[in-house]
């Protein structure tokens, strides 16, 4: 082969490579939304700096005791997901450490299909402009979803309409 | 009886006596200039861009005294290559009615004498789905979702073939090029034939004059969509016409707190609405009827 073919041959390569090289692409950023924390609490390394690592599973007595975990708690703990050196990180499985704002690609990893839904934009809420430059949001799973009591509470609906009859109820208000 | 004949002077004297006084009856009558300026308002798609900026001030200054705002009325015209679509995921709704209130604010509608809202959710029992007449939309409990139940929103289909446009009798309404059905409500006579056309219960009706709280009302309209209508006019859904122009998501698909709602470009093969379509198995209301609506409905789980 000439030499120019085997050069675009192996740039052709090269480009395949990177395109395919992770499911995530590296680098695909969201216009998300702030991680929904709770007031205070962030940055976790303000007490964890200083506390002795406990590997193992129990149930916690003194901190964090508002926290019931009721997600795959027969089979994962805290320290499944919060990395164990640095509480203000998440830990993948393959041991890489994200930030709360990339807390999706944690979630991912167990939920492939609802990922891949929110990606495209059909799971999962998106605020703001959908076309052009405006400011647009995109709503991280933790805002919609408590990571340790992810099953939706029924909540109470907003009032029903008037009934036709409803006439003098209607002028009261 | 009178012995001589009438002749054809005396006919056409009196012909025109009476036509003169026949035109006079407006200048007589109680109706105030504002009134008059309406009435001989043109339609709007006749309205020359001068037109429309006369109107567009003329209401600014009313509502201005009306409610007590700045309003910002755009016309703006439909966003080339743009062609809406809606897409509703019913395993996702709980039958909340956020949607249904912040259209309502968004929206400017009257909040009571008369209570219009243009979204309706109804309620149906699981296994169910397509016997609307089934249906309930005035349900009540404490929380939702029930059990044993699925809700299903309804609203203006913006169908691609409306039967509400076809029976218009003085063309008040009419499809636009990105596919939202509109109503310029000056142009209204209110007399309803296209509520009883509508198979979807789409569209409402102004019995009376709206009553819209002043420190609700929302300033930024459109002229063919959310402005603060006036008695005997017909409104519905506009996909939000006010927003999506610019780009931004109608204020349901943002209210809605488990995600339900989607919408996007049906032009744009990387749109939400084109992902739902190539993947889900998606289903319109009564499809029967030939009325090509734009709600795509869908289950996932």
């Amino acid at each position: 082969m000439k030499k120019e073919t085997k050069a675009i041959a192996f740039g052709i390569f090269l480009l395949g490579f990177c395109f395919t090289s992770s499911a995530n692409a590296a680098g695909e950023e969201f216009p998300v939304a702030p991680p929904p924390m709770t007031e205070g609490m962030f940055p976790c390394s303000s007490c964890h700096a200083s506390l002795e690592v406990n590997r193992k599973k129990r149930e916690l007595k003194e901190e964090h005791t508002q926290i019931k975990l009721h997600h795959a708690e027969t089979m994962r703990w805290c320290l499944d997901c919060h990395d164990i050196k640095n509480r203000d990180k998440l830990r993948l499985y393959n041991g890489e450490l994200i930030n709360f704002t990339e807390s999706y690609r944690l979630c991912g990893e167990c939920h492939g299909p609802q990922y891949r839904d929110w990606r495209a934009g059909i799971h999962g809420k998106r605020t703001g402009y959908f076309m052009g430059s405006g400011k647009r949001t995109y709503f991280l799973c933790a805002h919609c979803h408590d990571p340790h009591e992810p099953k939706f509470k029924p909540i109470k609906p907003e009032s029903p309409p008037f009934l036709p009859t409803d006439k003098d109820k209607e002028h009261a208000k | 009886m009178q012995n001589k004949k009438y002749t054809r002077r005396e006919f056409i004297r009196n012909l025109s006596v009476t036509a003169l006084g026949g035109m006079a009856i407006p200048l007589l009558s109680s109706c105030t200039k504002e009134e008059a300026e309406d009435f001989l308002q043109k339609h709007f798609r006749e309205m020359t861009e001068e037109d429309k900026k006369r109107v567009i001030s003329k209401l600014e200054q009313r509502y201005l005294q009306k409610y007590g705002r700045k309003f910002q009325i755009s016309t703006k015209e439909a966003v080339p290559e743009t062609f809406w679509g809606y897409g509703l995921e019913l395993s996702r709704c709980i039958g909340c009615r956020r949607c249904v209130y912040a259209c309502v604010k968004e929206n400017n509608h009257s909040r009571h004498d008369p209570q219009l809202q243009w979204i309706r959710v109804l309620r149906l029992k699981r296994g169910n789905l397509i016997n609307l007449e089934n249906s309930e939309h005035y349900y009540a409990p404490d929380l939702v979702p029930e059990k044993g139940f699925i809700y299903l929103p309804v609203q203006c289909q913006q169908c691609q073939n409306p039967p509400c446009v076809k029976v218009c009798p003085v063309h008040a309404t009419w499809q636009e090029p990105d596919g939202i059905v509109v109503v310029d409500y000056n142009w209204c006579i209110g007399c309803r034939y296209c509520i009883a056309a509508c198979p979807y219960k789409g569209r409402v009706f102004n019995w009376a004059e709206p009553n819209i709280p002043k420190e609700e009302i929302n300033p930024s309209v459109h002229y063919l969509g959310n402005r603060p209508r006036m008695k005997c006019a017909v409104e519905k859904c506009t996909f939000c016409i006010q927003r999506v122009r610019s780009g931004r998501y109608p204020a349901c698909v943002e209210a809605c707190p488990t995600g339900t709602r989607k919408f996007g470009n049906l032009l744009d093969p990387d749109s939400e609405i084109r992902y739902i379509i190539d993947r889900k198995r998606v289903f319109r209301l009564k499809e029967d009827l030939g009325t090509e609506p734009k709600f795509y409905y869908f289950f996932e789980a």
